[in-house]
């Protein structure tokens, strides 16, 4: 559990970081909170020769909200996010899920950018964006270009960002006013990455489910975003058939692996009960 | 004349903080600001490191090793192989069970994570870095990974080393993978009461194997001082007297040229007991260097690599009347010992004490037999906070009289009311051998069912199972009972030893000439308390109050020679020598009060914390005085000083037991279990401090629930070890624990100087049956008999859906 010995770079500006991971070339990796990096150069899986620490670069660092549109900088905290009432009031699924997060510690490293760019289908906060359809900003050599989160992740660990691209910002349309949220999480400890895990944003126009979005996390190598599962409960009352309907496809589009969590069908099965169990908060929290 | 100021009798006996005062550990002033001294704090000038290079196969031959390129990494300064070590006859070493383990793999690894090759480098990462760079060509052999299919006629052969030895330590051996068979009891009898029963209940009951898992790891500094030839090791040794014999009779270095420290140690549990490779080869490396060597391990090699526990498949048969009146017990155990048979147990016992697994149930006859396997998984089978194998044995008997009561369709209670042990039968010899010191195990356990309003209990649940049945609910609540006897304090030296050293203990005391005092004793504190409660030991003996006085452990330059601490041991033993160091030095006190007030010993009486003539209190010494007069006074025919030092060999084992009762609810849509309450009554005979033996019972249930929830060192069929790491490994936090209630009896064990019986282990002994009795008494009027652990949600779930009650 002894890393390899690697150079260490602390650019204080975007600019410098995206110049020395262009000049660096694939010898170099990013380190945000370091609590997915560190621990693999720990077992010696990755071995970079060089480390670029991107926390004394300000300017990602920032929480804005203007006009329903939320952007936050890859650099903020997990712990950031909690201790924000305005993203709170604006976003609640964000504090719910970031209390889910690992522990205190971790969470007071760990940073909403390495979350969802490391593409560890464990991570919670990808499923989220892909709910809240958020569009990730990347920057490399050629200047900024933006990503659907739900376009970004191509298989466990493997992303649409480029070895010479940073996440700087994650930007999203703050759910409308009344929705209800929820992140409904099974794990086996605290600390643990979800058994599975599923995330529900629902608005409702009286007893009828008005617009919906539902994303899994940990149940196939990228986080998912259930498309067909949320459509069927639009336009419904949200009855239990209904909802064991929704939960049924979100199942249908998972391929949890076999681990320590469980073997694939409970993993399935556990899948399902998230989303019953998310459904039902979100719509007891609608207004 | 009387240098205190007069105080009532009442405080006399608070200040000294003795028997049966909370009094805070004086331990956590350093522990709690980060002062701890632990074996990675040692640093020495001139340090080197030691890495091991590992087996990733669970069972290959070695084709060759190459060290060139590990050599050439700047800081490595040697990579040593088992053809090293061959020359000073180090290359296997002896276990603690009469076998040997490779230091470093000969010719063939037969474990993953298997030490291969260590490499010493002047810094961690030099030596990580020449660890990656050791070049090992295996050829891969068939695993084994299952206990039952060790002895097939066409498993392969483990232990080339042995192959032709079928005479083992404990007996014949009957296959290449047999290690022994041990039995105890009376087979035929057994036999016949079975046959004769009105009713037999038969079970194959495996407890998994699992790791201690203490947060310190384990490690060593070794350092060899080449001028004066002394060799120095400090490590996380929980008995270090023993390391010392043990390491002068294979290096041949004179043991008086040997000091062994064990320094604070962050936890033990058992895996510190044994003697690892890491302390052999970081000791040769100083030898050859003659410059101070540390290895410490990090938590994948202590999860993979350093001594497991548990591991045993237990086939248990009961005979009873159809009344609930137990006739017979028969249990046999296959037991699964890895590649090495380095088992911790006293040398006249393979299987431990597992010959407890009567209980405290009154059983006329009984006979239990054990064999021992080879496997292809890392050595070890320590008692993991609990005396020898006795846990499993609890486990077992507890697991069995509740399959018992649910055939009969009796209460779990009831059946253990019925059965028990009875007050008046103690001292009670168990059919299985033992004479359980005392017990009065009827009012223990009905405390506990009055605590938790039992009835009440079982009223609630059969609401609960009414409502699931009509579809209200999807939780199904548990409720557990156990009832356990422990058998600790090893032991008897007339049948207790590790590799020959009697299973004695020590201690020694010296007061100061100014009335102060200092302890020292043969055991090591892993966290136990030993510094708070043994001073307040010596205080209630000798009337010098328990701040007064220093303890020391750890030392073998300075301790008395000791077996050290594990299997509740250093009360029942170092505890009672310390007692009897304090009566030493209470008559030769009681002969200077003598002098000094000028009447015959016969007519003082001891009163707190001075003699005083009987019928003038007035007239007295208090031991401070008298200490000092010790050292000033030519006391005619008495030696000068006032101090003394017992060895201990106690006469029998002392015999805590309790009473454990959990309460569970169960989502069965997710297998998720949360203990709603536990209720833990121990009797540990006399109560030295009621403070820690609470923190003792809390942190003892806490592991008794990472056991039955979760704990898991298991194999793959290619011999990869899963989940050697935290993030498997389930070490609950404060988020997963819940809340324990802790109570007690007090029956003193007769035998004992003051009583005391040992606690540290009953909540791991009784806590396990107690958490997985609750887990199958949710499901048992679904007809669930028997599901083995542990029960983690997957598991939870699949047994409901087995029994149709989820999808």
């Amino acid at each position: 559990m002894i890393p390899g010995s690697f150079e260490y770079h602390r650019p204080s500006s975007l600019a410098d970081a995206v110049g020395l991971l262009s000049s660096l070339g694939d010898d170099a990796l990013l380190v945000a909170g370091g609590h997915s990096l560190i621990p693999m150069m720990k077992f010696r899986m990755a071995v970079p020769e060089h480390l670029v620490d991107l926390q004394d670069v300000k300017s990602l660092k920032s929480i804005s909200l203007d006009s329903g549109q939320i952007s936050l900088g890859a650099m903020v905290t997990q712990a950031e996010i909690i201790l924000s009432d305005e993203l709170h009031v604006a976003c609640p699924i964000l504090r719910e899920v970031s209390y889910q997060i690992a522990d205190p510690q971790i969470r007071n490293l760990g940073t909403i950018g390495g979350n969802v760019a490391n593409g560890d289908p464990g991570n919670d906060m990808p499923a989220i964006m892909q709910v809240l359809d958020a569009t990730y900003i990347l920057t490399g050599p050629d200047g900024e270009r933006e990503i659907a989160a739900r376009e970004f992740y191509e298989s466990a660990f493997f992303t649409a960002r480029q070895d010479n691209e940073i996440l700087t910002t994650i930007r999203f349309a703050a759910p409308a006013a009344g929705h209800g949220s929820s992140y409904v999480k099974q794990k086996r400890k605290i600390g643990d990455y979800a058994t599975a895990a599923a995330a529900v944003i629902v608005t409702m126009s009286g007893d009828t489910c008005a617009s919906a979005s539902i994303g899994l996390t940990n149940v196939a190598d990228t986080p998912l975003w259930a498309e067909n599962a949320a459509s069927l409960l639009v336009g419904s009352s949200l009855d239990g058939e209904t909802i064991k309907a929704a939960a049924d496809a979100a199942k249908a589009i998972t391929d949890p692996a076999d681990d320590g969590r469980g073997p694939k069908d409970y993993r399935t099965h556990i899948a399902g009960i998230m989303v019953q169990r998310a459904i039902a908060n979100a719509v007891d929290r609608a207004k | 004349m009387n240098d205190q100021t007069p105080i009532s009798r009442e405080e006399r006996i608070e200040k000294l903080q003795g028997l049966g005062s909370s009094r805070k550990r004086v331990e956590d002033a350093r522990f709690t600001q980060g002062a701890g001294n632990y074996v990675d704090d040692i640093k020495l000038p001139g340090m080197l490191f030691g890495d091991f290079v590992r087996s990733p196969y669970g069972h290959a031959r070695i084709k060759s090793i190459k060290t060139e390129a590990a050599l050439a990494v700047p800081g490595v300064l040697a990579v040593i192989t088992a053809e090293d070590l061959k020359p000073l006859n180090l290359h296997y070493m002896p276990t603690l069970a009469g076998d040997v383990q490779a230091v470093l793999a000969d010719e063939k690894v037969l474990f993953q994570g298997q030490e291969v090759a260590f490499v010493v480098a002047t810094d961690r990462y030099a030596a990580a870095d020449g660890v990656e760079l050791v070049e090992v060509d295996y050829e891969g052999l068939p695993v084994i990974n299952d206990a039952f299919k060790a002895m097939d006629d066409n498993a392969p052969l483990l232990r080339e080393d042995i192959k032709d030895k079928m005479e083992g330590a404990h007996g014949p051996r009957k296959h290449h993978n047999h290690i022994f068979s041990w039995e105890e009891g009376d087979k035929k009898g057994t036999e016949k009461a079975l046959a004769d029963a009105d009713v037999v209940v038969e079970e194959l009951i495996t407890y998994q194997r699992v790791h201690p898992c203490p947060l310190e790891t384990c490690g060593c500094v070794a350092s060899m001082d080449k001028i004066n030839g002394k060799l120095t090791l400090w490590g996380t040794f929980q008995a270090p007297h023993a390391v010392r014999t043990v390491a002068s009779l294979i290096t041949n270095i004179a043991e008086h040229n040997i000091r062994v420290i064990s320094p604070d140690i962050g936890g033990g549990f058992g895996n510190k007991v044994g003697v690892y490779p890491g302390y052999i080869c970081a000791a040769v490396a100083s030898i050859v260097t003659g410059k101070p060597v540390k290895w410490v391990e990090d938590r994948i090699e202590n999860l993979s690599a350093t001594a497991f526990a548990r591991d045993y498949h237990m086939t248990g048969k009961i005979a009873a009347t159809k009344d609930g009146k137990i006739t017979g017990l028969s249990a046999h155990v296959l037991a699964d010992h890895g590649a090495f048979d380095a088992c911790a147990d006293p040398t006249k016992f393979p299987a431990g004490f597992f010959s407890i697994v009567t209980g405290s149930y009154d059983i006329p006859v009984a006979y239990c037999g054990v064999d021992g396997v080879y496997t292809n998984k890392a050595p070890g089978g320590v008692a993991y906070r609990c005396s020898f194998r006795v846990t499993e044995a609890a486990y077992l008997i507890e697991r069995m009289i509740d399959i018992l009561a649910r055939k009969l369709d009796m209460d779990p209670a009831e059946i253990r009311l019925k059965n028990f042990i009875k007050k008046e039968q103690f001292p009670y010899n168990s059919a299985l051998g033992w004479e359980y010191d005392s017990g009065d195990y009827h009012t223990a356990m009905d405390k506990a069912l009055a605590s938790v309003d039992y009835n009440a209990l079982r009223a609630e649940q059969e609401e609960n199972r009414a409502a699931f049945d009509r579809g209200e609910t999807r939780n199904l609540m548990g409720i557990g009972v156990a009832f356990f006897t422990e058998i600790v304090g090893a032991g008897p030296v007339k049948n207790c030893d590790i590799l020959g050293l009697g299973m004695f203990d020590s201690c020694e005391i010296r007061i100061h000439p100014t009335g102060s005092a200092i302890a020292r004793l043969g055991t090591i504190s892993q966290g136990q308390g030993h510094a708070t409660t043994f001073a307040q030991i010596v205080a209630s003996e000798i009337g010098i109050p328990a701040e007064d006085i220093t303890l020391e452990e750890g030392d073998t330059d300075t301790a008395p020679y000791g077996l050290g601490t594990y299997g509740s041991r250093s009360t029942p033993v170092a505890g009672a020598a310390t007692a009897m160091a304090g009566r030493k030095i209470r008559a030769k006190a009681q002969m200077i009060a003598a002098y000094l007030l000028e009447v015959h010993e016969g007519d003082l009486e001891w009163d707190v914390d001075r003699f005083q003539v009987k019928g003038n209190p007035e007239a007295h010494k208090t031991m401070k005085e008298i200490a000092f007069a010790s050292y000033n006074q030519a006391i005619p025919g008495l030696e000068p000083g006032l101090e003394a030092v017992s060895y201990y060999d106690p006469p029998n084992m002392t015999y805590p037991f309790g009473a454990y009762i959990g309460v569970v609810d169960i989502d069965v849509d997710t297998g998720v279990v949360d203990v709603r309450s536990f209720y833990a009554l121990d009797d540990c005979g006399t109560r030295i401090n009621p403070m820690i033996i609470e923190g003792q019972v809390h942190g003892g249930l806490t592991e008794s629930l990472a056991i039955v929830m979760g704990q898991d060192i298991s194999y793959d069929e290619t011999g990869n070890i899963k989940g050697a790491t935290l993030m498997d490994y389930f070490l609950p936090t404060a988020v997963e624990t819940p809340n324990w209630e802790t109570d007690f009896t007090t029956t003193p064990s007769p035998h004992h100087p003051i009583g005391a019986k040992g606690v540290g282990e009953s909540p791991n002994v009784g806590g396990v049956p107690a958490l997985s009795n609750a887990v199958h008494d949710a499901f048992a009027h679904k007809g669930l008999t028997h599901t083995q652990m542990p029960h983690d949600h997957w598991r939870i779930w699949k047994t409901a859906q087995k029994l149709g009650l989820t999808d």
